[in-house]
């Protein structure tokens, strides 16, 4: 390790947080419907499989983008040799249009304005690059997604300040809360440089409310600071109260002219909301010349690969499919969802009520035996090992509170997410009935906890991974 | 000094110059873009001689593509595959990808070396591998050693976000530009006494600008200091397959089989962009013989990870060994062919390029036609290459280069025809800078040119090019 970085030797990048040892664990025992029917069943993974069907059809009936042709010409040499950081034109200009889409058409983007990225992975660190470096810091709502802290922190070397939320309220974000994280930073001499939210949320699967917008508006002006608003699951919202972007409500309050209006960017990414994050397309939007202008510089770092960049301006450009697409999609989302609260009440589990996102954001409170995160990572153990689920542990999420889990649902079939809610549905009986639970307080209880830490690992490490 | 509003919002990096696009070079691309060549609709225009692409082989890839229509996703034939691969962003990337990389890398050496997949690690092209290498090596504040001249874009991909500082190991004509111990050993001692922390030596090799590959000794001595000072060595090898004559290319991959060496100091940079034309894919690779290094370069790689839909496509390609060793000697033979084409050329107008064998670019030697051995000559020699011959070459100094009169010319991005054009402008040129040198000499006429065009491309606005001028260029 020696003559390394510190950046390479440090821990930074995230990994070793339990939102990616579940995931570890998967892999080495994936469920499978045929070979391996008792694996573990992943839904620790916020994809939308889902629509596949639409986009495959949509290929079937346009072979030309697909083979690199246009009008019959080949276009090949000119996409084998594109590699302009301004993006292509026809991309770009059929991706704000997308966006538009999404949000009513109550908003219109400027082309001009994107930047495009190798995924929002690279979209959000390009824009910490941006606007933070070493001794500044962004307030993040809480709980958060765990790849933040290596996309917005490890190179860049900027901090997250959390602001904590808590489920008193449905985890909104409150005055209070805001202030409260801006003092914290301050009191580690780290300059604010602005607020990061995901709207909708990930792991919530809300909208921010109009209020909150509004909150956060007159917050970052108050401060004169930044607000990135990471819109990927935009076209995930599938019930009311709908979505809000953050451009409507500047829009709505006359702000087009005003100094804030610089200070908002808009992350986006066609990973959710189309399930295609093996494409690498992500996007910055900012009303702010000098940072379009950066953020387009550095984009050289991951730009979006052409034949990716031709194929999707064709697929997007079909606003006959875009329609048809985003309804459909948020049908079959909104089923999906609905699926899993349904299965999960019958467990006994409640979920925050969500209109978004490809993911529940699960209670299991109640299961936990005391009200700690040591608590809440031996459930997450059991799920893992013995139930056969890899869901996400909110304390992965950066959440304050003990005892909730994202459970995701749309990367699988019906049949598959049925077998997870029955899996479930089993364990909450026997960890119920077994007395487990801090409702429960039986003297089997009292004992366990008098055991040494190591007897309980080995105990809930005691399961074998099933032979492949 | 008080900070701007954009300083004061914006963060460091996003308001100093180290994305080197504020330099002045750029007028030569803004000339082109507001006139470029075409062969029917602007013969007058100016000829783009400054982008290194590699244009000369895509009928071959166009064949093999029509020819397997399973390797794209989005054909009757491949699109079963669609839903896998749009899924796909694992960042230890397909496994058929790596495989078919480390082949073709392979093949690209003569099948002298040999590369593990499991140390591909993808990036976002060349530009986001050099980065991510430094972001691994090196903290803000340390230093890299690179021979000059250099590739232009080694400061913003090696510096710029990673705060890393690159200090030049100047070579010059008295001996073809070699790399010589001395001037390592000098570099690397003055780093020192200013007390800058050197981390490594970065080099490409094949050379842009100049077009050579290193030889044995010279690699060989590369080694051994990097080892004695316990430095890394980042070779970058993005045009290993460009290589079109004599003496063969020498991979620094080839150097570590034969001698003795820490193996965890070497680390090659590797891409499509230039061997194969294919820069709009972003096709990067960092390939490095440390583990840590491959494992902190695979969690970076999440930041440009190679498309899935591109991945895909060239597995397919890069694993069929008809096609990849066809196209290896096809390409070398064609710009064999372009080379001689132009640098016969030239000669036949007295002008003489620096020997090479490699690359896609001659190293042109203008130094007789400067009217002073100096940086402001090389300047104003190649304002008027632009202006009036209606050229955009790359001067000298653009890479760094320590003796003035040397220009980097572009051969591989355009037809036969438009080189004939090309020389034709130069042949012209070089007889009607002869005919002023004698009036001069008969006469004591400065030389001069028209002070309206000189004063407009001096003081043109900066303003963000149209396109993006720092292409690997």
């Amino acid at each position: 390790m020696r003559h390394l970085s510190t950046k390479a030797t440090c821990n930074s990048h995230g990994q070793d947080s339990s939102y990616f040892l579940g995931w570890e664990e998967y892999e080495k025992n994936p469920y499978d419907e045929v070979q391996n029917p008792k694996g573990i069943i992943q839904m620790g993974l916020a994809e939308n499989q889902l629509s596949f069907d639409l986009l495959e059809s949509w290929l079937e009936k346009n072979p030309e983008p697909a083979g690199f042709k246009r009008d019959g010409k080949s276009i090949f040499r000119e996409l084998a040799l594109f590699q302009d950081y301004h993006g292509l034109p026809a991309f770009k200009k059929a991706l704000v249009e997308f966006m538009a889409e999404i949000r009513g058409n109550r908003v219109s983007f400027d082309p001009n304005h994107m930047v495009l990225t190798a995924g929002a992975t690279s979209a959000n660190e390009t824009l910490m690059f941006c606007l933070a470096g070493p001794g500044d810091a962004f307030l993040l709502p809480t709980p958060y997604y765990p790849g933040f802290d290596r996309d917005l922190k490890w190179r860049t070397e900027a901090e997250i300040v959390p602001i904590h939320c808590t489920s008193s309220n449905d985890f909104q974000i409150t005055e209070t809360a805001l202030e409260a994280a801006y003092h914290e930073a301050q009191h580690r001499n780290l300059r604010v440089k602005g607020v990061l939210v995901t709207n909708p949320s990930n792991p919530l699967g809300t909208t921010l409310s109009r209020s909150e917008l509004n909150l956060l508006i007159n917050f970052i002006t108050t401060k004169g600071i930044h607000l990135i608003s990471d819109e990927i699951y935009s076209g995930t919202v599938f019930s009311s109260p709908g979505f809000v972007s953050v451009m409507e409500v500047l829009k709505d309050r006359n702000c087009d002219k005003t100094e804030v209006w610089d200070r908002v960017h808009i992350v986006y990414s066609l990973s959710k909301d189309l399930g295609l994050p093996g494409f690498r397309v992500g996007a910055i939007y900012s009303n702010d010349v000098m940072v379009v202008a950066a953020a387009t510089k550095m984009s050289s770092f991951g730009l979006v690969s052409s034949q990716t960049q031709y194929l999707l301006s064709a697929l997007l450009s079909d606003k006959k499919f875009t329609k048809n697409y985003i309804s459909e999609n948020q049908k079959r989302l909104k089923k999906r969802q609905n699926m899993l609260v349904m299965g999960l009440k019958r467990a006994g589990i409640s979920c925050l009520k969500s209109n978004a996102g490809l993911f529940c954001w699960v209670n299991m409170r109640h299961l936990l035996r005391s009200d700690t995160f040591e608590a809440e990572m031996e459930l997450w153990k059991k799920i893992v090992y013995d139930v056969r689920l890899n869901i996400s542990p909110g304390s992965s999420c950066h959440c304050t509170e003990p005892g909730w889990f994202r459970v995701c649902f749309a990367n699988m079939t019906e049949e598959t997410l049925d077998l997870a809610i029955q899996r479930l549905k089993n364990f909450v009986v026997e960890h119920t009935a077994n007395g487990h639970s801090k409702s429960n307080n039986s003297s089997k209880n009292s004992k366990r906890k008098l055991l040494p830490k190591w007897v309980l690992r080995l105990r809930d490490r005691d399961h074998k991974p099933d032979e492949r | 000094m008080a900070l701007t509003k954009d300083q004061q919002l914006l963060s460091k990096i996003a308001t100093n110059d180290r994305h080197g696009e504020n330099s002045p070079y750029f007028d030569g691309w803004k000339a082109y873009d507001n006139n470029p060549y075409h062969p029917i609709n602007n013969r007058e225009g100016v000829i783009q001689m400054g982008l290194a692409e590699n244009q000369l082989c895509f009928d071959l890839i166009q064949k093999w593509i029509r020819r397997n229509p399973k390797a794209s996703i989005c054909t009757a034939e491949g699109v079963h595959e669609f839903k896998n691969i749009a899924i796909f962003q694992d960042y230890h990337g397909f496994k058929e990808f790596r495989q078919a990389v480390a082949n073709f890398m392979g093949k690209a050496r003569g099948g002298r070396v040999t590369f593990d997949p499991n140390r591909i690690v993808m990036s976002g092209g060349a530009t986001g591998a050099n980065e991510t290498v430094m972001f691994c090596l090196a903290n803000p504040g340390d230093a890299f050693l690179v021979p000059s001249p250099c590739y232009p874009a080694f400061d913003r991909d090696c510096g710029w976000r990673t705060g890393v500082q690159l200090i030049p190991v100047n070579c010059d004509s008295s001996n073809n530009f070699l790399i010589t111990k001395a001037a390592l050993e000098a570099a690397y001692e003055r780093a020192q006494q200013d007390n800058i922390n050197v981390k490594g030596l970065i080099m490409a090799n094949p050379s842009n600008p100049l077009g050579t590959v290193l030889d044995r000794d010279t690699l060989r001595s590369l080694v051994s200091f990097v080892n004695e000072k316990k430095i890394h060595l980042v070779s970058d090898e993005i045009y290993a397959a460009s290589v079109f004559s004599t003496p063969s290319f020498i991979s620094v991959s080839e150097i570590i089989e034969e001698m003795e060496c820490d193996r965890d100091l070497i680390h090659i940079v590797y891409s499509l962009s230039k061997d194969m034309g294919l820069p709009g894919f972003r096709v990067g690779i960092v390939y490095s013989y440390n583990d840590a290094v491959v494992n902190c370069g695979r969690k970076m790689s999440s930041f440009g990870l190679v498309s899935s839909q591109t991945q895909h496509l060239l597995a397919s390609m890069l694993s069929d060994d008809e096609f990849v060793d066809n196209f290896l000697k096809e390409n070398s033979e064609r710009l064999a062919k372009r080379h001689s084409l132009f640098t016969k050329g030239l000669e036949k107008v007295g002008i003489t390029c620096l020997k090479s064998n490699a690359g896609l670019f001659v190293w042109m030697d203008l130094r007789r036609l400067l009217k002073e051995q100096t940086l402001e000559s090389e300047m104003t020699l190649w304002r008027v290459i632009i202006s009036e011959v209606k050229l955009n070459v790359s001067p000298g100094s653009s890479f760094h280069c320590s003796e003035p009169g040397w220009f980097r010319v572009c051969f591989a991005n355009m037809d036969d025809d438009t080189v004939e054009v090309a020389l034709e402008r130069i042949r012209i040129f070089v007889e009607k800078q002869q005919v002023k040198s004698k009036r001069k000499f008969q006469s004591n006429l400065k030389l001069s040119f028209t002070s309206r065009r000189y004063d407009e491309s001096v003081m043109s606005p900066h303003m963000m090019s149209p396109r993006s001028p720092l292409v690997r260029a």
